[in-house]
């Protein structure tokens, strides 16, 4: 692999690692390991530990895949490997 | 018109719409058939894909699971929605720039090695026909219910249905089938939910309904609910757990790298244009996705208290539980609890013999909840309600009119055979193009592979139809079964075959083999060797759920853990991948030259 594309993978790497960790925070962290601490704070009538684990994380999940591909697209495009 | 009148209607139109599409569509040749000639956008594919994933366990068994599991039923949720964000990151546009057919064909390449396809064909068909036995249960519950005939006899008609427009369609079929699928089956979800979150709340949107307060009280819906099942001995809410933390925590952590590695879903993403359009796939197919997974639980909260309501009147007017006037008379029970009794499903048995049906825990550990039951004379639970029922039940239990009903059956319906329909896609490929193809007979005509796919079609119907009438329990179950037998074998694979150049085939192999054994040994010691009943060995592993207290259901997180190691350790002793292997790493990890899946390889 020549210099451009491994400074590309590893900009895709690091896009990656961003990413799962927000995926990780939201459903075992906030969904479960941390569901009982937030449950003390509420949303609307929902305990929001409960909420994260039955709405919260779906919510941000969408978000997150549509924000990797946005941001994949730009660095395709930034390193030239876009597709035509 | 009268209800079961109704639902014939309303059944028979939409089936004449599917088998309709399914004749329009008839494909013509071999990529048509498999991938639908590679012209499908990223929305429609999304549809298709969100249908496809959406069975008879997240329409018909889900939310009656949440409904009596309460927060941890959120594995289910967080689970089945989360392994899309990991299918979107690290396997679809990969994949879709290696620019093949099947799941094996990658595998077989990236490992450069037959045997390495030929053991991803095994795993690919284990976890399939798994899966699809819990379809085919589906497919016969529901049909028996509303065609009013044996569950036997809903499994022959489910079968000779999906046999129609699979076998006939292939995958162009397919595709604009399960959109027409997946408007029916959102329908049929969203509406009963729409109008009993209007009733209980005040509030159109479920999602929003489920958080807010009670119609005329200033007490939100959740702390009512709480507080009833608590009252009645059940644990509270918003924060039973399922089993242990770590035991949620595996069972989600299961499902969701189960999504990404199941072979029919990752299909899909071979069906789009382009590398950018399988990561915008992926997206839209979690937005229509997360159409039912956010109502879902509004309509377990909700038919909760609906249910618990329509037997003890004191839910409603604040009264006392226990009082003796507020337990339903049983002469006075509405219609639908009758026409559900009917099945089976639905049980009442006067244990105290007042005529009135008691509603609540009598194995409860709260003592206060045991107390008063004792003083009140009640003397055990008298209504059993199957978990499954709930969902088709819940319009009837809120009395909303007979179109909704026959509406949600329709739903049911479309969910277990689009679902049935992909997997069979997926069999069959895997037989005719990696099995028959790929290592009996490399130079078979287009003509003749075609034929090996729809004869495998037709097999596996069979067989699955008939697992399907004696099977290892319901469709929930063995559907996650089939999760942990794909996480456990097929996703590590892909994945250390796009993100590490250094896998070599004996560490795949090696890894998928014990990935898949482990795994099947601890579930077959649970529910029997290849889910004949009586062959359980229990004792040989320390009595049930001896790992950890992980159920069989979340032991697919371990069995991925086990084949993560394998691999990494048998590929450092052994020889790394030749060159050329390593330049097809390169260039599956960047979209450019993404060509149009090609039918002739």
């Amino acid at each position: 692999m020549d210099k451009s594309g491994e400074a590309y993978w590893k900009a895709t790497l690091g896009l990656l690692t961003k990413i799962l960790v927000i995926w990780f925070l939201v459903s075992f962290g906030a969904g479960i390991l941390f569901a009982d601490m937030l449950n003390g704070i509420h949303l609307g009538g929902y305990p929001l530990g409960f909420w994260f684990a039955q709405q919260g994380s779906i919510y941000i999940f969408v978000a997150l895949i549509f924000y990797y591909a946005k941001k994949m697209d730009q660095i395709d495009r930034k390193f030239d490997v876009h597709e035509e | 018109m009268d209800l079961q009148t109704t639902i014939y209607l309303v059944v028979g139109l939409t089936f004449a719409l599917y088998i309709g599409i399914a004749v329009w569509a008839r494909a013509g040749s071999t990529s048509e058939f498999y991938v639908a000639g590679g012209g499908v956008g990223p929305r429609i594919n999304g549809m298709a894909t969100a249908a496809d994933w959406m069975s008879a366990a997240s329409f018909i068994s889900m939310a009656g699971l949440i409904s009596n599991m309460g927060y941890g039923g959120a594995l289910f949720l967080m689970g089945w929605t989360g392994g899309y964000v990991l299918l979107a990151l690290l396997l679809a546009p990969y994949l879709r720039k290696f620019g093949k057919f099947t799941v094996p064909q990658f595998i077989g390449d990236r490992y450069y090695s037959q045997t390495a396809s030929t053991v991803a064909v095994l795993c690919l068909l284990v976890a399939s026909l798994t899966y699809i036995i819990g379809q085919m249960t589906g497919v016969g519950v529901a049909f028996s219910r509303f065609l009013g005939v044996s569950s036997d006899t809903g499994i022959y008609v489910g079968m000779a249905i999906v046999f129609t427009y699979a076998v006939f369609g292939g995958m162009k079929g397919i595709t604009y089938t399960q959109v027409a699928q997946f408007v029916v089956l959102i329908f049929a979800y969203t509406v009963p939910a729409v109008f009993i979150s209007m009733q209980l709340t005040g509030n159109p949107i479920p999602q929003l309904g489920l958080g807010s307060n009670m119609v005329g009280s200033d007490i939100s819906l959740l702390q009512k609910l709480d507080q009833v099942v608590v009252e009645l001995g059940f644990g509270q809410y918003t924060t039973t757990t399922a089993g242990s933390t770590l035991n949620m925590f595996a069972y989600t952590l299961s499902l969701m790298i189960g999504t990404a590695g199941l072979p029919h879903v990752i299909m899909r993403f071979f069906t789009v244009p382009s590398v950018a359009a399988a990561r915008l796939s992926a997206g839209w197919a979690l937005v229509f996705i997360a159409i039912l997974y956010t109502t879902a639980p509004a309509v377990a909260g909700m038919a909760k208290m609906n249910l618990i309501g329509t037997v003890n009147t004191a839910v409603a007017s604040n009264g006392d539980l226990y009082a003796t006037d507020s337990s339903l008379k049983y002469e006075e029970r509405p219609d639908w609890m009758k026409r559900w009794e009917v099945t089976g499903l639905l049980k009442f048995e006067d244990k105290n013999g007042d005529g009135r049906i008691q509603y609540y825990n009598d194995k409860t550990k709260n003592a206060d909840a045991a107390a008063k039951a004792e003083a009140a004379g009640w003397k055990g639970n008298e209504l059993a309600v199957n978990a499954d029922i709930i969902v088709l039940a819940n319009p009837e239990i809120a009395l909303l009119p007979n179109w909704v009903i026959a509406l949600v059956a329709a739903g049911g319906l479309a969910a277990a055979l689009s679902t049935a329909a992909g997997l069979l896609l997926a069999i069959s490929s895997a037989i005719s193009h990696d099995l028959v193809k790929g290592v009996f007979k490399p130079n078979i005509s287009e003509k003749g592979e075609l034929m090996a796919g729809k004869i495998a079609m037709s097999v596996s119907i069979v067989v699955a139809g008939y697992l399907g009438l004696n099977p290892p329990g319901f469709a929930a179950g063995t559907v996650a079964l089939a999760f942990g037998i794909a996480a456990s074998s097929l996703f590590p694979a892909i994945m250390m075959g796009i993100f590490s150049k250094k896998m070599n085939k004996e560490g795949a192999i090696a890894g998928m083999l014990s990935g898949l054994f482990i795994t099947l040994f601890y579930v077959f010691a649970h529910k029997g060797l290849f889910f004949i009943k009586g062959t359980e060995y229990l004792p040989l592993i320390g009595g049930p759920n001896s790992f950890f207290g992980i159920t069989p259901e979340a032991f697919g997180a371990v069995g991925a853990l086990v084949n993560f190691i394998v691999a990494f350790v048998v590929d450092k002793f052994t020889k790394a991948p030749p060159e050329h292997i390593q330049h097809l790493v390169e260039s599956v990890r960047t979209p450019r030259g993404a060509k149009a899946v090609d039918g002739r390889h």
